[in-house]
């Protein structure tokens, strides 16, 4: 119970402090996260689009497939990743590894499944009311999923927050792509594991606050934006 | 009956229709599950300006507009465009009986349907101003579609529908639940387009307003077409036993 | 729409080239969370890098993990303390030399009340038995690391089979020593441990070291330099100037100057 207390000492002595270190680790935590949802949804948003119009053999069991996904446990994606990207492996010579960028590819693989299959049920949704329409305007497939995307933009942010939220509490495939090395490849959580792993659970546990509060000002300010763009929309 | 020529610009079909028509239905089957809706369908819809279809509910006159678009497909037979053997889906312009509209402003929902269309981006600004000027529609063009009153919904529906300058325009009960002001609203669109070449074809239960748009009247009952007459004649002295029925306001069977 | 699409490619750029920013000169060191929990790189390689103007990038794994990663190609450099394996891994060709660098020892602790009755004792292996014997709690690291592998030894020289009983008192927690001493001192079992995590340790609850001294707790660490010739892409020139450094006046001066509460927690005795 003492370590609780002294664990928001510790957070708002850190965030007090503005610790350069910190400030390091909380930039580079976001950066990785900002680029693979990015990358994620640019993927995801897409695929879950073309799912949700596509009709064809076997449909459902991608479905059901892209939809247990979700659930790629995140050490095992690590370590899939570091086997293609160590030296050893087929794009070795890329020397991605231990490297932010392939923390980025880790958790692009771990996130572009919630992201399809979360946006594939919302617009899935959305096209049944919109199918007859479309096809008496006699729009095609790319226009199809063009309209459905743009129109189910709000619904598809909370997909993308989804997402967000798993890339940013991960810490199983990014410790072993990217090493957790100082000032390289160390993020919130995998420093939180590292302190808990040094007995310093009251640091740990701080560190731990300071990246649940992180967490809600992103969706307050992504829920901020969003409320004053659909006021916006319609001036 | 004003603005003819800048109704010409916007409204006249962008490409020739007359060439398609006839329309023909040629044995056409179409079946709903265990329910066989047409047997063996003959059909012939001319050049006349306004062909309205009416007929009991259940007859199958939404399904006969869906065949038209090519919404539907029919399982036996088929749908002639007179020398053409596929519908021209790009020269169709459909208003449904329930408005559809995307979740953007009401400039938004023509823009879209003119980028869609293929109409060249610097050209869709004024092509959707000119339309909701054709609509009285200039004053809501930045609200939300969907926060419009019903009847301002269903002619948004209708400019969108006019906005790739279509040869055929088709309506499936349009203002069936629209007040007197919204209705005559859009039968006065509905009147221009007709006036620019657009062949027009509308489901109606409105015997006013078939007297007020259409030229002929094809009578439909239980998948059948029992009738087809100049307007007035058919709702003076309808052709068909059913139709009188209908016309009186009698339960058909 | 456009406004979003180039805030999304600008992020994406910082993103992926992130890392393009880093030193030129750098190498990868694969070594344990042992060393990596001491706090001694903490100490050592900013020294290091003050004087040659390379960055050291250290993968803390297990000992086992370590040596295949740079089996691999992962590292350019391992730092281990598990002997045995560490020849072998020059044998098999991986490593061009194996080479001392520093020591310490390993201590056994446990929980303030002592079940098994061993504080204080100065025999490893006679402790281990009195564990064994009163089926007192013991947390096993369980993952091939020296540490464990030290252990190993120990057991089997007081004649116990730790398999038949693992479930039961004998723990195996299959992690770091750091999570292997937080569930120890969590569920007051003992655990064998090298000093310097120990000094380090920031949960240390009511424990405290048990057996120490016993001159089998010794705890050799090796440098290897990873073979170019099975690893093209290692950064010898690179790694040869760590490894050199480390065994060099300089560099074992500032391995000893390494205390924590007083306390040295590696001694240097490269060439000795």
């Amino acid at each position: 119970m003492q370590d609780f207390s002294q664990a928001f000492v510790q957070a708002f002595t850190l965030i007090g402090q503005a610790d350069p270190t910190l400030i390091d680790i909380i930039a580079l935590s976001l950066q990785v996260t900002f680029t693979a949802v990015s990358i994620a949804c640019l993927l995801g948003f897409p695929l879950g689009a073309a799912l949700a119009i596509g009709r064809f053999p076997g449909r459902m069991a991608f479905v059901v497939f892209l939809n247990s996904l979700m659930g790629l446990p995140p050490v095992v994606v690590g370590l899939v990743i570091y086997l293609f990207l160590s030296a050893a492996g087929p794009l070795g010579f890329l020397q991605l590894l231990y490297t932010p960028t392939a923390m980025v590819i880790a958790q692009v693989v771990l996130v572009t499944p919630i992201v399809a299959a979360l946006a594939r049920q919302v617009i899935e949704d959305l096209y049944s009311e919109y199918d007859e329409m479309l096809r008496a305007m006699n729009a095609s497939r790319i226009q199809t999923i063009c309209t459905l995307i743009v129109d189910a933009r709000y619904s598809l942010l909370t997909s993308a927050l989804a997402g967000l939220g798993r890339a940013l509490a991960e810490v199983g495939a990014v410790i072993i792509v990217g090493g957790n090395i100082a000032n390289v490849t160390r993020v919130m959580t995998t420093t939180i594991a590292l302190e808990t792993s040094k007995g310093e659970l009251a640091l740990a546990l701080g560190l731990g606050i300071i990246l649940i509060v992180l967490s809600i000002l992103i969706n307050a300010g992504l829920f901020l934006l969003k409320n004053s763009a659909q006021k916006r929309a319609y001036a | 009956m004003l603005k003819m020529n800048s109704d010409l610009a916007l409204l006249a079909p962008a490409k020739p229709f007359s060439a398609h028509l006839p329309i023909q239905f040629e044995g056409v089957h179409l079946s709903f599950g265990k329910h066989l809706i047409f047997s063996s369908l003959n059909l012939e819809i001319g050049a006349q300006g306004i062909t309205a279809i009416m007929g009991p509910n259940g007859a199958g006159k939404s399904l006969i507009l869906r065949l038209l678009a090519g919404l539907l497909m029919p399982e036996q037979g088929s749908v002639r465009f007179n020398t053409l053997s596929r519908v021209p889906r790009d020269q169709i312009g459909f208003v449904f009986q329930r408005p559809v509209l995307l979740r953007r402003s009401v400039q938004d929902n023509l823009l879209h349907a003119l980028a869609i269309a293929g109409v060249e981006r610097g050209q869709r600004p004024f092509r959707a101003d000119a339309l909701l000027e054709l609509g009285g529609m200039q004053h809501l063009a930045k609200s939300p579609a969907r926060k419009l009153s019903g009847g301002e919904q269903q002619r948004l529906t209708l400019l969108r529908a006019l906005a790739a300058k279509p040869g055929l325009l088709i309506l499936d009960e349009p203002s069936a639940s629209l007040d007197p002001q919204a209705t005559a609203l859009i039968e006065n669109i509905v009147l221009r387009a007709s006036q620019c070449g657009v062949k027009v074809i509308v489901v109606t239960h409105d015997q006013g307003q078939a007297a007020r748009l259409s030229d002929e009247v094809m009578f439909v009952h239980k998948g059948r077409v029992h009738a087809i007459q100049a307007t007035h004649e058919f709702l003076k002295t309808p052709a068909s036993r059913e139709a009188k029925a209908y016309l009186a306001g009698e339960l058909l069977i | 729409m456009t406004k979003k699409i180039r805030l999304v490619t600008a992020l994406l750029a910082t993103g992926l080239f992130a890392h393009a920013h880093a030193a030129d000169k750098f190498i990868i060191v694969q070594s344990t969370t042992s060393t990596q929990n001491s706090g001694l790189f903490d100490h050592l390689l900013p020294a290091f890098k003050a004087e040659t103007g390379i960055e050291v990038r250290v993968v803390a794994v297990g000992t086992g993990q370590a040596l295949k990663n740079a089996q691999n190609c992962d590292g350019d450099v391992v730092l281990v303390h598990a002997k045995a394996a560490e020849e072998k891994f020059v044998a098999d060709g991986y490593g061009v030399k194996r080479i001392d660098v520093m020591y310490n020892d390993f201590v056994v602790v446990g929980p303030g009340n002592d079940p098994a009755g061993v504080a204080g004792s100065k025999e490893v292996v006679k402790s281990f038995k009195a564990i064994a014997d009163k089926e007192a709690l013991f947390a096993s690291r369980g993952d091939d690391s020296g540490t464990h592998k030290k252990e190993q030894q120990l057991w089997k020289a007081a004649n116990v089979d730790v398999k038949a009983a693992s479930g039961k008192w004998y723990r195996e927690t299959g992690s770091g020593i750091g999570a292997t001493l937080n569930t120890g001192v969590g569920m007051g079992a003992y655990v064998l441990a090298d000093r310097a995590s120990w000094i380090a340790f920031g949960n240390k609850g009511n424990f405290k070291i048990a057996v120490e001294g016993d001159p089998t707790l010794f705890n050799q660490y090796g440098v290897i330099a990873v073979n170019p010739a099975k690893c093209p892409n290692v950064r010898t020139d690179l790694g040869n100037t760590f490894v050199n450094w480390l065994v060099s006046p300089k560099g074992q001066a500032t391995i000893a100057a390494y205390k924590k509460n007083g306390d040295s927690l590696f001694f240097p005795n490269a060439g000795k």
